[in-house]
């Protein structure tokens, strides 16, 4: 569609016309520098703040699970970091996989990692979500979690302390802040 | 009204495990229950069909998470059973010391558990804050948090480090104050006595019958305590008594549990008074089981646990069976739940305390 000698806007349907301005919004935002200077202020605002608010799923597996439940506890308190634990995966960006991952399990985890909104990260927390663990020649444990889902942070241990999982966690705040989360468009 | 089906779980706040809690709804009424289990199933009791008998120590923790060192002293028991080992006496004492610490521990984490579902987070705090004194025993003792791999076929791993008596005694003394300001915070608290008084009331006759055992059955008022029953280890030797309520509802379950919590406090300090203070804690097992059985039993947490060993003569099991309470007891939810509200699920099904890892195996 080459619009640029007579742009009828008459002629462009609702979807073509948003294409259209989109296109040339972005070539003027790129061409002014108007990008370079949202980018530098949005993306460590918006970097700043989702790794300072992320909300993990309470989804209890296994040994872990308690673990967990120990991390949100006073003595080691992980929400002093920002982690809330919620119970909705609309709500949540990080996935925590804390236990062995059963054939029966390994649908309905794959479609709460799908329901949760980006951006979003899995944990593997413990040997069973990294290899499969003690249960290393079961025939029902699904062998790693990274079999089927991508998985951002392991954290080793059977299962492992809650210093542990909050060492994860900041590790994970690493990553996202390396990462270019709050850029306004993609290049 | 048109009925329908409504899924609890697996990821719901209610489930505490993996499991998924089918109801029939008719408006707000139950009327049929289904509890869904298999997430957690590794095939347990298939997999230590290849591992030889010591091996099988840390996956027996592993059964159930939050009472690990009472699973793997049940098949520990099992074993020595089997292979015809005697026990030293210090162990054994030493071993109900830490079964006992475990029940508190346990139901600590059942506490902290039902606490928020009755929309009271503030007890999850205080039962956490005080479960992490029960682990920090656990971990002077043998250096894990949760699962412990600390109990052997023919006695204990090791022995209790020093200024171990000193340090129960004082995590106990702290513990009894705290736990009388749990029963003022929850027995005085209207809205959680409301959500459980007189809620699934279980007569004795059907909790026999539904095979219901531990502190849900002793809540409908049957005495049945295997450590009474069927004294193990030294429990014939110790000044305790079981703890009963006769309602059979929920609030009943409720009390059982924190009583006994006050009675393992006593159990243990009776044991840190009894306990002989050297002589050996472990003797050397034989490598291979003759064939034969191998069969033990004891009160988890929960209810009766039992593990069975048959052996053909070799250094691994021919076949191990796990009787766990929580399968029973879930395949009660029906009975339970029936011609309750939805809003009744959580602390109906709460006061079972449910473990999945034992359930599923």
């Amino acid at each position: 569609m080459d619009l640029s000698a007579f742009p009828n806007a008459i002629a462009m349907s609702a979807k073509e016309f948003m294409e259209w301005s989109t296109n040339v919004m972005d070539d003027i935002v790129r061409a002014t520098g108007v990008k370079r200077a949202l980018d530098k202020t949005m993306d460590p605002l918006l970097n700043w703040g989702v790794r300072n608010s992320m909300y993990p799923l309470h989804f209890g597996i296994a040994c872990c699970a308690l673990e967990m439940a120990a991390c949100s506890g006073p003595r080691f308190d992980n929400e002093r970091l920002g982690l809330v634990f919620r119970s909705s995966p609309r709500q949540c960006d990080v996935l925590l996989v804390n236990g062995w991952v059963t054939v029966k399990l390994r649908p309905a985890l794959r479609r709460l990692y799908e329901e949760m909104p980006e951006p979003k990260w899995v944990i593997a927390m413990g040997e069973c979500a990294i290899s499969g663990g003690p249960w290393y020649d079961s025939y029902n444990v699904v062998q790693g979690v990274d079999t089927f889902i991508p998985v951002d942070i392991y954290i080793p241990g059977c299962p492992p302390r809650p210093e542990a999982l909050i060492d994860g966690f900041l590790k994970l705040h690493q990553k996202i802040k390396k990462s270019k989360i709050g850029t306004f468009m993609d290049d | 009204m048109a009925e329908m089906w409504i899924n609890m779980g697996p990821q719901h706040p209610m489930t505490h495990g993996l499991w998924n809690l089918r109801i029939k709804v008719d408006g707000e009424t139950i009327t049929d229950a289904e509890p869904v289990i298999g997430y957690l199933h590794r095939g347990w009791e298939k997999m230590v069909e290849d591992r030889r008998y010591p091996q099988i120590i840390p996956m027996a923790d592993r059964l159930c998470y939050g009472s690990s060192f009472t699973w793997s002293h049940v098949y520990c028991m099992a074993a020595e059973d089997l292979m015809g080992v005697e026990v030293p006496e210090r162990a054994k004492w030493i071993r109900a010391m830490s079964d006992e610490l475990q029940r508190i521990g346990n139901h600590l984490m059942w506490l902290a558990a039902i606490g928020p579902d009755l929309g009271n987070l503030t007890i999850f705090l205080y039962a956490i804050r005080e479960r992490e004194a029960f682990l920090d025993l656990f971990q002077s003792l043998c250096g894990a948090r949760m699962t412990y791999n600390y109990c052997r076929i023919g006695g204990v791993r090791n022995a209790a480090p020093p200024n171990w008596e000193r340090d129960v005694l004082r995590t106990l003394d702290y513990f009894e104050k705290r736990l009388d300001e749990y029963e003022d915070l929850v027995d005085r608290n209207k809205v959680f006595r409301m959500r459980m008084e007189d809620l699934a009331p279980l007569p004795a006759k059907e909790a026999i019958n539904l095979g219901f055992t531990g502190p849900t059955l002793r809540a409908s008022g049957v005495k049945y305590d295997i450590r009474h029953n069927d004294p193990y280890e030294i429990y014939d030797q110790v000044d305790w008594h079981m703890c009963t309520a006769d309602e059979g509802d929920t609030y009943a379950r409720y009390r059982v549990r924190m009583d006994e919590m006050r009675m393992s406090v006593q159990i243990v300090r009776d044991i840190l008074k009894k306990m002989p203070k050297d002589g050996p804690i472990r003797v050397k097992p034989p490598r291979t089981a003759p064939a034969g059985t191998g069969f033990a039993r004891m009160e988890d947490p929960r209810g009766e646990s039992l593990i069975y060993i048959a052996s053909d003569g070799t250094d691994k099991p021919f076949r191990v069976k796990v009787r766990s309470p929580l399968f029973v007891i879930l395949s009660g939810a029906k009975v339970l739940l029936k011609g309750y509200k939805v809003a009744d699920v959580p602390s109906i099904m709460g006061m079972v305390d449910v473990c999945m890892g034992e359930t599923d195996r």
